[in-house]
Order: C-alpha cells, then structure tokens, then sequence
C-alpha cells in the first residue's frame, strides 16, 4: 500500500510517498540514492545492508520500510559529520580493517551500535557481537583491533 | 565521463564515447603520454602466460602527465581488495619521482586502458608492475629531456625529485613536470628493451605502507560497485533459472508475474526475464512465475563424487620425475600411503555477479563485477555480434572475486536484456544464482605413497593428482626417487563435475598442498621426528628453510614427535616464486568435534615488498579465509542438486574463528616483487589437519575438517 511516512533520515527529517510493504534497504537504495548498504544475502544472514533504527542494527533486507515511520535512520553516509569521519571510520582507514570494501558499511554500523550498547567492550564481546557480519576478504583481525581503538577514542 | 561510474578517484575527461585508441589518445588532451607496444616484454610475457598465445593486442597509454602536474596511472587491472590502488601507484610513484598523491589511478575501463589478462593469479605486481615502472622511467626521461631544453643545462647535470627536474650543480635551476608538460603534446612508444630503472636500494616509496587510497571511500559508502550504478529508465532484471545444471525448461506461467504493475516478461532466446524499474518489484514479479522443468537424472552427491573421479580418471601424465621410484622403494623399510580428498569449495564474495549495461549510440557499455574487464569485452562482443571496439566494460570497485569472477555470464546477461528491452538493464545475481552459477575450486584427490629408509631419510615419493592439477604437485623436498603424476588437470571440462569449476584463490594449490604437507607430516611422525626437523632434514633449499627458521623463532616451535597432544602443526609450500612458511596451534573439543585455531604464524618470502602492511593484510586475508575451506567449507549437494545456496548453510568463517595472526615478510629486496595474493591460503589445509593430528593423534585425510569428520573420528563420546 503506497502510504506518505516521515522518518528522519541521516539526521535529516525526511518525507517518502512509498509502498510500505517494500524492503528499507531497497527504498534507501533506489528511491532515496543511498547505495552505501549493499545486498549480500536477502536472508539478513550476512550483515552487508546493516543499518541503524533508533541506533539498533538491522538487517534492512528483512525490514519493511513501515518500521521507520517516526524513528532515525543511520545508514554509513550519515556517519560522518561536517566533513569529519566518525572515529569508527577512522580506526578501519587507519588499521586497513577493509579489502575490497563490499561489507564495511554493514561492519561500521554494527559495531557503532554495538559501542553504544558497551562502550568499553571486551575482545570478546567484539567478536560476539560481530559474529554475524561477514567478510570474505578475510580482515577480521583488523575489524577487532579497529573497534577497539575506536571505542578508546570515542570515549575521549 | 560520470564521477559515480568509475572507480578512478580522479576519473580523466575523456568522452564516454571514446572511440578507438588512437582517437582516445587524442582526448587526453595536452601533456606527456606514455605507451608501451605489445612487444614489450613483461607484456608479452603476460599475454603469452595468459592466453598461451601471446595475444597480439593495441598499444595504450600506462601514464600521462597532465599539464597541472598531475598524474595519471592507467591500468586494465581492477580493485576487488587486493590494494593494488595503492601499490601500483607507489610503484609509478617511486619511479617517475612524484608524490604519491599526485598521482590518480584509471583501472578496468577497456577504453582507457591497455590491454590486460585479467586481474588474478597473483599477477599484477609481478607483471604489470615491471611495465608501469618502464613507462614512469621512460616519462622521466622525457622530462630529463625537456628540461635541459629549457633550463640551458646538459640533460646529465639534471636530477628529478618531487615532480621537480633540477639542475644538481645549481639547485634554485629548476622546473616543474606540470611546466614542462604545458602546451606540449608529447607521446612515446616503448618497444623492445627497458628503460634504465632506480636502482632498489635507492627507494623510498616502494617497502613503504601509505594509506589504502580507496579506504575513506570504502568507510564513507561512496565507493561504488557496479550495483550501485544507475542509468536512465534502467530496468532490474530477474532471470528465470533450472533448478539443476542440464535442466530443460518444459512449462512457464507468467500470467501473474505480468500483473504486477511495472512488470514486463522479455525473452531472448532461452533468457527469459521479468523486468521493471526497481528491484525488490522485479523479485516480486519474479516469485510469481511457474515454472516446470525437466531434470537430468543424477545419482551424484558430495560423498560418492570422488569415486566418479577416480572411476573417469584419464590416464596420467608425467609432471616430474627424478631417479627411478623402483630402486627408492627397493630401499624403503617403511611405507606409508594415503588419499587425501577435498571437496567442491565456493568463491563466495560478499557481492554476488552484477552487470549494468547500457546501449549509447551504436555503442555497448557494461559496467560489471568482473576480474577480467577485456576478457568481459570478447565475450560481449561475440555474444552480441558486436565489433569489439564497439563494446567498453568498466569495472568499478570489485567486492570480492577470488578468481570467481573471471567469467562473464551476468556480464552478457545484462547485455542481450538491454538489447531486447533498449533500455539500460542490471543484473545482479542474487545468493543463489551466485551459488548456482560459481565456478567452485575442483573437488580432487591425491595419492601418496612414500617410503622412509632405516635412517629415517625418504628414499622414494609417488604422487598422483587426480583433478586438482599439476602445477604445483612436485614436491621440493630432496627425494632421491620420485615421480608427480597427474590426472585430468583443474581446468576440467566436460561433463565429470556436475558443476562449473574453475580458479579458486590459489588454483591447484590448495588441495596439492594439503596432501603434500600432510603426507609429510605422516612421515615425520612414522619417523618420530618432530615434524619441523624432519622438513628441514630434507631441505636444501635456502628460501624454503629460512622462511621456515623465521616462523619458528617467533612460533617459539617447541621442539618434538607428534601427536604431543598441544595441537601444534606446520605446512609450508612454494607458491611459484613465493615462499610460505606457516605454524598454528588448534584446540579440539573431541566432545562436540569443533576444531578452533587459535594461533597461527605465518613467514613469506615474497621478493622485495612494495607495500609492506598490504602484503600482511593479503596474508592474513588468505590465512583468515583458508580457515574456511579447511574446517567448514564444502559444497553440499544430493541427487546433482545443490543443497547450499546461502551462507546459512554455507558457512564462511566468522570473527569466532578467528586465531590471533602473526605475519612475518622474510625480507629478500634483491629478488623483484613476487606474487601476494594466494600463496599464504595454500597453507591452510594442511596447517589445520596437521595440528588437529597432534592434538587427537587422528590423521584426517578429507577437508574440511567438520565437527561431525572430528566427532567420528576422535570423538569421545
């Protein structure tokens, strides 16, 4: 059903005349341009179109774009401000936590809302709470070690 | 051009209509141009190693200096994560004297480009990394040239730093590239012979680790893969698919489908699609087509497969032979023999095969996810009937290819779609179309037997390759009498897989490895020799034995005979001129099976490194997704039906396998880059099998190493 929802979108409000059945990660995809989620699986098993509802991580391949009626919307392009990376993004440029860069969005976003669900995350918190995304260029270890030095910095 | 197009970060303003190379190098517009003609000799070394044929193919341009000084590398190569954005630039850098950020990278566009193979193989800084340095060498000369034109000083008197010519007698002489480069249109050939090139000792960019150039756009979201290209009025695509390989499509219903509003069914041929402007509208449109098909009989599943192998076996070739196997066994007091089987393994990128392609003018341009954007351009131009002049493929950032996206089949998809539409069509596979369309690393086996003397020493080695190749079968150990035989190679056609196979990151290394580094490690233990001794025992090579010295000294290899119950194992290989030397330690639960590394170190030699933390991330990449097919990766499949076609039962490795990591680049600067992208993974197989032995004291001869294979095996309960 076409229906007119409101959401804020990247910190912007935002108005979509939209059928409400329809996936988010399509709608953010084609009507809204923004192509920084990508589709992996379809299945919300990899973790590629991850992005934030109210600061929680979901697989937006498995969200009808109805549950963003009235909350934010985070997707990657709207994690840095005024022209400044957010330090999650810094820490995966600067510990090369990326190869061919098909699952980072999906990495930053989970680990953004994993931070601000544990700020002072444990090794293996990280990793169980990264489980679910996948990579196959094979940059875990460094996905680990940037999370934590992001998480250092974010707390000041 | 359009900036979102490309995966150049400062695309050049050529018209996307560029027409032939000629005219295109006209279109460059002002400054110096450098080509290199086929007859160059890495490039027909290239051509020749890659077609077997020594393809004759155009000269293009490798580099520009644009009248603003800055730079412009082209390359027929592309990204997937392999960071030879970086460290090609570094390379064209380093020789032409110019900051690194001064200089823009143009890969993967066949009209800008010069000719290439493909991007696999490990291949591009072996070889394109040599002509790249010739152009930037010969450019400098140019520039030499140019400047004591204009500076009134003897071109031997005149030094090149910073993208500056100056006189080293009298440094305030001195001129700019980009000045020099003003209103002159300059463009060199190179032919036969190499240009004078720096010597290594004097570099300074290359053995440096900059930045990843791609990494902000890749954290940013705004790197764009070919998924996310868009053109006017493009339609999705969804193609209707068999349910097995051979499967002959006897009924279709698109009744439904056509009602979705939107929707259109197209055929071409036996393509037969729903299309409409979005996506998620063309899936649903595509859910409600029936379909019947017609399947071939098959009673072939992923435990009998290997005995099909063996049973349709060709007879073998001789790959290398040495004393005479007779005389070795005559000498042997022990002989151990083994098979060793591995199963189909699945490339698996994150980013399924996607295409885009559009009709401009009587031109065809595709952008695709392909490793091999002109081997992409043939096929267009074949399928479509097509002067291949008349087709261009551009592949933008590739999420992922691990030799998986050499073919092209979404590639003419796309394209026959967009001719039967005239509208601009993608396509892009969904998981299971990339599944059912991979080409998966061969399954093989391997047949060992080897005998040890009363002395411990190996007297004889008869190896047998069934499926996996060759290429990488002889064994380096010094084996007075051995023999490496090998039947039907990697490249398998025909109809004894039941799917398409094809190179797999580290192409018949992998299985040769596993069974060459377990069958060692079986030998070292009848033996009763600790395992590492045992090698080095039978090792002259120096390269082999001193990466295998450096992985031990930071392993802290602690001496002794497995099984020692620790889970310790090592494997190392020769990976054409790479060498790999690798230990790691498993826990085994025998309880619930699961097997877990928890350490692993790793020592390369690879020649001289041109990007010293790039080449570490390539070998943790490898060690990381080694880990996969060693431990959970198979392809499963009953009746000739594919049973995985998701990643929720094909299970690649997670941040909970992960083992800590340790990469040790053995340094060797007077040997040329060597490759960087596959060795390492070769290791894996029998790096975990062997640790899993020392841990159980069981010998597993079959990757992967599942859970269920340890519970059977070594279980306890």
């Amino acid at each position: 059903m076409i229906e007119t929802i409101e959401f804020k979108l990247n910190h912007e409000p935002t108005r979509l005349a939209v059928d409400t059945e329809r996936t988010l990660l399509w709608v953010l995809r084609t009507d809204l341009g923004l192509t920084g989620a990508k589709y992996g699986c379809g299945i919300g098993v990899c973790g590629a179109c991850t992005v934030l509802l109210n600061g929680e991580a979901l697989r937006s391949c498995q969200v009808p774009v109805l549950d963003a009626k009235g909350k934010e919307v985070l997707t990657i392009e709207g994690l840095a401000r005024n022209g400044q990376l957010h330090p999650l993004q810094q820490a995966f440029v600067d510990h090369g936590a990326l190869q061919c860069g098909y699952c980072t969005s999906g990495m930053i976003l989970n680990a953004y809302s994993l931070l601000l669900r544990k700020p002072v995350p444990t090794e293996d918190e990280i990793i169980t709470g990264m489980e679910d995304n996948l990579c196959r260029c094979g940059a875990h270890q460094r996905i680990v070690a940037a999370i934590q030095t992001a998480a250092k910095q974010m707390r000041g | 051009m359009k900036e979102e197009t490309v995966n150049q970060l400062r695309p050049p303003a050529a018209s996307a209509n560029a027409l032939d190379r000629r005219q295109f190098l006209m279109t460059l517009g002002g400054g110096i141009i450098i080509c290199l003609s086929p007859s160059f000799p890495t490039l027909a070394a290239e051509a020749y190693s890659a077609t077997g044929s020594g393809a004759s193919k155009d000269f293009n341009a490798y580099l520009r200096i644009a009248p603003d000084g800055r730079v412009t590398c082209f390359t027929g190569k592309i990204e997937m994560g392999q960071g030879i954005i970086i460290s090609l630039a570094q390379m064209l850098s380093e020789e032409l004297d110019v900051p690194l950020n001064s200089v823009d990278m143009v890969m993967g566009d066949t009209d800008l480009c010069p000719w290439d193979a493909g991007t696999f193989g490990s291949r591009s800084t072996k070889y394109f990394g040599p002509e790249l340095q010739a152009a930037a060498a010969e450019a400098r000369a140019v520039l030499i040239q140019l400047a004591a034109e204009r500076l009134g000083v003897p071109a031997d008197r005149l030094v090149t730093k910073a993208a500056m010519v100056m006189d080293k007698q009298a440094p305030e002489k001195k001129v700019s590239y980009g000045d020099l480069a003003k209103g002159k249109r300059i463009e060199r050939h190179l032919d036969r012979g190499q240009p004078a090139l720096k010597p290594a000792s004097a570099y300074t960019v290359i053995g440096t680790s900059p930045l990843r150039t791609d990494a902000v756009a890749k954290v940013t979201g705004k790197a764009k893969f070919t998924g996310d290209i868009t053109r006017p009025e493009m339609l999705h695509a969804r193609i209707v698919r068999p349910p097995v390989h051979g499967a002959k499509l006897v009924e279709i219903d698109t009744a439904a489908a056509e009602k979705v509003p939107g929707a259109s069914i197209v055929r071409d041929g036996d393509l037969i699609a729903v299309v409409h402007p979005l996506p998620d509208q063309a899936e649903k449109a595509f859910n409600l087509i029936r379909t019947k098909f017609t399947s071939p009989p098959s009673d072939l599943n992923d435990s009998n497969i290997f005995d099909r192998l063996l049973s349709r076996a060709p007879e073998p070739s001789l790959v290398a032979e040495k004393g005479d196997l007779a005389r070795g066994k005559a000498q042997a007091s022990r002989i151990i023999e083994s098979t060793y089987r591995q199963g189909y393994v699945a490339h698996a990128p994150i980013e399924t095969h996607t295409a885009v392609a559009a009709f401009e003018g009587d031109k065809l341009v595709v952008w695709a996810s392909t490793q091999s954007p002109f081997g992409a351009q043939r096929s267009l131009a074949a399928a479509l009937k097509l002067p291949e002049r008349n087709v261009r493929v551009i592949a933008p950032f590739v999420g992922g290819g691990f030799g998986g996206k050499n073919p092209g089949r979404q590639v003419v998809e796309a394209a026959r779609l967009a001719r039967v539409t005239g509208k601009p069509v993608q396509v892009a596979w969904t998981r299971a179309e990339e599944f059912f369309y991979d080409t998966f690393q061969p399954a093989a086996v391997v047949k060992i037997a080897a005998g040890l003397d009363a002395s411990n020493r190996i007297v004889f080695w008869d190896y047998h390759v069934y499926f996996a190749g060759g290429d990488k079968a002889p064994t380096f150990y010094d084996v007075p009498h051995q023999r490496t035989q090998e039947s039907g190679g990697w490249m398998a056609t025909g109809s004894l897989h039941p799917f398409a196979t094809g190179a797999w990151r580290g192409p018949n290394g992998n299985t040769n490895t596993f069974a060459r580094e377990s069958h060692m490690d079986a030998l070292a233990a009848s033996a009763g020799m600790d395992p590492l001794e045992f090698r080095l025992a039978h090792l002259k090579d120096k390269r082999m034995i001193r990466v295998l010295e450096a992985a031990a000294a930071t392993f802290d290899w602690p001496r002794g005979k497995a099984p020692s119950g620790r889970g310790l194992g090592l494997s190392c290989l020769i990976y054409k001129g790479t060498y790999v030397a690798a230990m790691g330690e498993a826990e085994v639960d025998k309880t619930s099976g699961a097997c877990k590394m928890k350490r692993i170190v790793c020592a390369q030699d690879m020649g001289r490194v041109v990007n010293p933390e790039g080449a570490k991330m390539q070998m943790e990449g490898c060690l990381t997704m080694g880990l996969g097919y060693s431990l959970t990766e198979m392809v499963r499949f009953k009746d000739g039906e594919l049973l995985d076609l998701n990643f929720d039962t094909y299970q690649i490795p997670t941040f909970s396998a992960l083992p800590k990591i340790q990469t040790i680049l053995v340094e060797n600067p007077e040997m040329p880059p060597q490759e960087g992208g596959e060795p390492a993974i070769t290791c894996m197989g029998a790096l975990v099998a062997n640790a899993a032995f020392d841990a159980t004291g069981v010998r597993f001869t079959e990757l992967p190493i599942t859970p269920q294979r340890i519970k059977a095996k070594a279980g306890t309960s």
